[in-house]
Formats: C-alpha cells, structure tokens, sequence
C-alpha cells in the first residue's frame, strides 16, 4: 500500500473510533442538554488547540461477551491543548459509549495523560459524565479508580487540577473529583453521590430524585463539595477559563502578572459603602471589588457558607487570594463550613505561591450547641493551622470588629502576617465591648443604684477606651493604622516588597491538621 | 456601563431580608440562611427511650410489656444494610411501651420502646 493508501486507511479508523456511541446516543446526550465530549473540550480550549491521543486503545474486558463488544477510545477522550496559549492536559468521559463507564483501559488513558500532566508539571483537567463503574470489568475497574485517585493525591499542591462535573458522576467515581482542586458543577446536568436514590430506596426506603440527593445547587449550596455554578456548560466553561488566568501552572511557578488596572471606584467607593456602626451590614465584596484591579473578583464557593467570602483578584496585576469575613451573612461569623472553607483555600493558595489577603470583620465564632456539636472546635482550628502553616506573603487589613478568639484566627500578627493593617474604624479586644463590660465592672452593675444605667455607662466607657485599634497598635500587633482610601496602596507596596519573601518551617514529613 | 452595575448591586442587596442576630449580648443587622433559621432546638435524648440508628425492619422483638430487664440484655433485632443489628438495653429498668411489631420497616430515630 502506498503512503496515500495507508492514509485513506487510518481516516478511516479515525472516522470509526470519532463517531463515539453513534448518532443515536449523541442524539439522547443532546436531548438532554449536554455536549458531546470532543464538543465540550473544543469549547474549552482554545481553537484547533486539542491533540488527542489514545484514540485506538480499545477495552480489555474478557468476561460477558465484553470481548466481542467494540467502544470507541473505550469511552474517554485524552489530550492536550492550551488555555490562553498555556499548556493543559485533558480528559472527558463520552457518556455516549457504554455510558462513559470505567473500564481498566478507560482509567489507563486517564492515569497516562494525569502522568503526563505531571512530568509536564501542567494543570490537569477532568471532564466527568460516567455511569460509574463498569460492572463487567470486575475488580479492574475498581483498580482503575485507585489508580485515579493514588495520581489525584500525588499530584495534589503540585500541579493544578480542575473537575468538571457534567453529567453523572456517582459512587466510588466521585472520589476523584473529591480530591482535586477545584470542581465545577452545571445546573440539571451535574450529579455527584456515594450511593444513588436506588440504593437508598432499597436500602433504607427513603425515595428521593437524583436532583435533591447531589445535583449541581446541593453540591454548590449545601455539601460544598463544588466550589464553581453554572447554569450552562458555556457558562461553566467562561468560568474554568477566568480560574486558570488567576493561578499558575504549577507550584514552582507565580500567577501570570497582567497589565494593571485601577478598581472602579464610580462604582464601588469605599466611604459609601462601608457602615462604621460595628453593627450594621455591608457586602464585602464590594470592598474587596473597591481595592482590586479593574474590580475583578473571582469568588469561589460563592453558595456555600456566604459568612466568609473566598476567591481571586488581582493587585496591580499580581494575582492574591482573599479571604474576608462577610458581616452581610450571619454577622460574618466563623462557624464549622466557613472554617472549613477558608482552611482549604488558605492551604491553596500556600501550595501555589498565591499571597492572601485577609480582610476582617467578624464578632467571633458563632454561638450554640448545634454549632459545638458539629465540632466548631475541630473545625475553627482549621483557620489558625492554615494561616500559621502558610508561607506565602500574609496581608490584614482589619476593617471593625476583631474580637476574641476570631482576632487571633483571622491571619493576626501572632499567626505571622507579614503585614496587619487597620482601619480606623478596627475594633480589636479580647471580646465585644457589651460582653466585657459585663464581666469587668459585674460588680458594679449589680451594686448601683440603677444597674441598666451604669451598665450602658461601662459599655461606653470601655467602648472609649477599648473599641479602636490603637491599643493594638500601641503593642505593634497592628503595623499601621492607615485610611481606608489608602488600603490598595498599602497592600500592593506590601506586595511588592513581599516579592521575595522567604520563610522557612522545622522540617516535617507533613503536619498533622485537624482533617 | 458603571451605573448599570451599581444599580443592579444595590438591587441585590435591597432585596435581602435582614434580622437582628445576637452575638454575646450585641444586636447585628446581617442576613441569615435558612438552613439556621430552620435549626431545631436542642433536646437531650433521654436513655430510657429507644431508637433505631439506622432505617430498617424489625426481625425479633426480646422483651415485652412490663418485663424486668438488666444493662446489655438484648431488646430487638432489625435489619438494616443486609446486617442483623441488635439493640442492647442501655440501662436496668421495666419495660414501659413496646410501639412496634415485627417485621415492621422502622424509620432513622424512630421509637421502638421505652423503659421505666
């Protein structure tokens, strides 16, 4: 055969193995509102940047007349491609072959192009649309899974990995999403469960819909588990490509640097948003909007305990990671999922050399017995291990209320903040003003004549003396007490200087974190 | 382009539903979630009554009505999770109640009896 005959022959297997399920299951994925995989990945990345590979592995299931069964590509698409002209390595499951089921060559083109996203110290992002398992692969498949989720935690802090849920992604499958960096959910596409409503309903005779047991809003509301919500998979995939330009490609590297850009502050201007009354609301992202370039902010886990706000924004040009109480939600208080929120996020952006910017308000950790219960304890202390843990530049800006225990949690000087700036309006003191009048001058409360009276005058009194930031400063706890218009300037010079910053730890083969 | 977005912010946050929270004896005007509106008070669970752990059906009922029983003396079998779990008696006591029969499917925190 010459050259052009061979060539006419692999289009033509090429043809074959493109088709994936057939017209007829890319059909039912269209019915159901979803992109086929190559469509989705073609969306995702930039134009005619995807090289596929393994296109001709084929399944090696033995059992059940498997073997005279043909799946194209075995059900997953592998490849690379770029993202704004940075290099990425992919995968997607095609639901239209044999229901995107993992299979042992299945999981073995995942785990190839995960090695090589790590030799290649590139992101790695995962497509997931999968009946789970595939059954007739026995315990194969079970294998492929722990070879997925071996690679996931190696590769954890390493390079970036990014899951995107699109279409079912149940049982035992979940785990890897579970244990990658970022995961993206579509409303009415995505579901994510250990076990289904079938087996819950068998099991223990509850009856409930794939939706309300793990559907996109459960994960992005409730369980936290999806840190990104979208309402269609375009949307989903604006946002995976706005993520990617705000974190480097590996933890050797910094964030690209973009042009700078001043905050818009027509519409966010800090004066007239800000509220001094300790307790009043206001929404902190727009303060955070108000300081960052071109009011760019990223927010992640946007749904899921709003009490304190995390995401990406950039300080002239240099990505940060902020972390900020929202007193608009609950006060701002910490309690056991905004804990667990902030922890993980602060642990991200150490791993991958993104300075944290904290910006406080809170009156503490959040009061009751439900609270202590779910072990507010275990889970506060996530706060104070991050924080302490992290090396990469520490910027503060205490706004009001710093009180107590949620002072010292929120990156303070004594976890070693490179830099605690507070605003005049700060209230740092080892609780609110009401509380420890109360307790300091009880006596005096209880003996006056007119205990209602001199309580409000203690109040006051203490409020004087104690609600400001200048008794921490006076202890150089707070490095500067600067003007709230001047809080941009401040913390990009202290970035700047931070540039180089070089902290070491005791070495360790890895802490032990309140998990 | 910049009105529009400070319209529309404002919008968002006139449309929230704002509540007094208190905080160590301080009022704060902030927004609260449903799910800790929807919080349900605390009740200490007392050990003379009895609940399933677990949703599942009863298989054997040990004890009856007015029975005599000690700490760790078997009350009922059920199966849940294709396991036969048995319930042991958490104290010495009489049975006051039995509330359910066998082969009964009992719901996660159901009562199956109590002891005096």
């Amino acid at each position: 055969m010459s050259v052009k005959q061979k060539t006419i022959d692999l289009r033509k297997r090429m043809q074959e193995a493109l088709q994936g399920g057939g017209s007829k299951a890319i059909e039912k994925q269209k019915a159901t509102g979803k992109l086929t995989a190559r469509e989705r990945i073609i969306a995702l990345l930039d134009s005619n940047s995807f090289f596929e590979y393994d296109l001709f592995v084929e399944h090696s299931g033995k059992d059940f007349d498997m073997d005279k069964k043909y799946l194209p590509g075995d059900g997953v698409l592998t490849g690379t491609g770029t993202i704004s002209g940075h290099p990425v390595c992919i995968y997607a499951q095609d639901f239209t072959v044999a229901g995107g089921s993992l299979g042992y060559m299945h999981a073995k083109k995942i785990t190839k192009i995960m090695d090589h996203a790590m030799k290649l110290k590139v992101p790695i992002i995962g497509i997931n649309d999968s009946g789970g398992a595939r059954i007739q692969e026995g315990v194969n498949s079970l294998a492929g899974y722990g070879e997925i989720f071996y690679r996931n935690t190696q590769a954890s802090g390493v390079i970036p990995q990014i899951s995107v849920i699109l279409g079912p992604c149940a049982g035992g499958a979940v785990y890897s999403p579970a244990l990658t960096d970022f995961v993206f959910v579509v409303d009415k596409i995505s579901k994510m469960f250990i076990t289904g409503p079938e087996v819950i309903k068998t099991v223990l005779g509850e009856e409930i819909s794939m939706e309300e047991l793990g559907g996109a809003r459960v994960q992005a509301e409730l369980t936290g588990n999806a840190h990104f919500f979208a309402e269609s998979e375009e949307e989903c995939f604006e946002q995976i490509k706005k993520l990617v330009s705000f974190i480097p490609w590996n933890n050797t590297k910094k964030a690209e640097a973009f042009p700078k850009k001043s905050p818009k502050t027509k519409s966010y201007k800090i004066d007239s948003i800000f509220p001094t009354n300790p307790q009043l609301p206001y929404d902190v992202r727009s303060i955070i909007r108000a300081i960052s370039d071109d009011s760019d902010f990223l927010e992640i886990h946007e749904r899921w305990a709003a009490n304190i706000v995390i995401g990406f924004a950039r300080l002239n040009g240099q990505s940060v990671g902020f972390v900020a109480n929202q007193p608009l939600v609950l006060a701002g208080v910490l309690d056991v999922d905004s804990s667990d929120k902030a922890a993980r996020f602060i642990r991200y952006c150490n791993a991958f050399n993104i300075p944290l910017v904290t910006l406080v308000d809170l009156p503490g950790y959040l009061p009751g017995i439900d609270q202590e219960h779910a072990g507010v304890i275990r889970h506060g202390a996530k706060v104070l291990y991050a924080y302490s843990e992290a090396t990469v530049p520490k910027l503060t800006v205490i706004l009001r209320k710093a009180y107590g225990g949620g002072y010292i949690a929120m990156c303070s000087n004594h976890l070693r903040a490179d830099f605690v700036f507070a605003w005049p309006t700060a209230e740092i003191a080892v609780m609110g003003p009401e509380g420890a009048a109360n307790i300091i001058f009880k006596n005096e409360i209880i003996n006056a004549e007119n205990p209602e009276e001199m309580r409000k005058k203690k109040i006051a009194e203490y409020k004087k003396k104690f609600a400001n930031p200048y008794v921490a400063a006076a202890y150089g706890y707070v490095d500067a007490v600067i003007d709230p218009s001047e809080t941009r300037h401040f913390l990009i010079h202290a970035l700047d200087i931070s540039k180089d910053k070089q902290e070491t730890r005791p070495y360790k083969k890895h802490g032990i974190p309140p998990f | 382009m910049e009105d529009l977005e400070q319209k529309s912010k404002s919008e968002d946050t006139d449309d929230l539903i704002y509540q007094d929270f208190n905080i160590d004896n301080v009022i704060y005007r902030t927004t609260i979630p449903k799910r800790n509106q929807d919080k349900k008070p605390y009740t200490p669970k007392d050990p003379k009554e009895i609940y399933v752990f677990i949703p599942g059906t009863i298989l054997s009922i040990h004890v009856k009505k007015k029975e005599k029983v000690k700490k760790g003396d078997k009350l009922v079998t059920f199966q849940a999770m294709k396991m036969n779990n048995v319930i042991l008696s958490p104290v010495n006591g009489v049975i006051e109640n039995v509330f359910v029969k066998e082969g009964d499917n009992v719901n996660k925190s159901q009562i199956v009896l109590k002891i005096k």
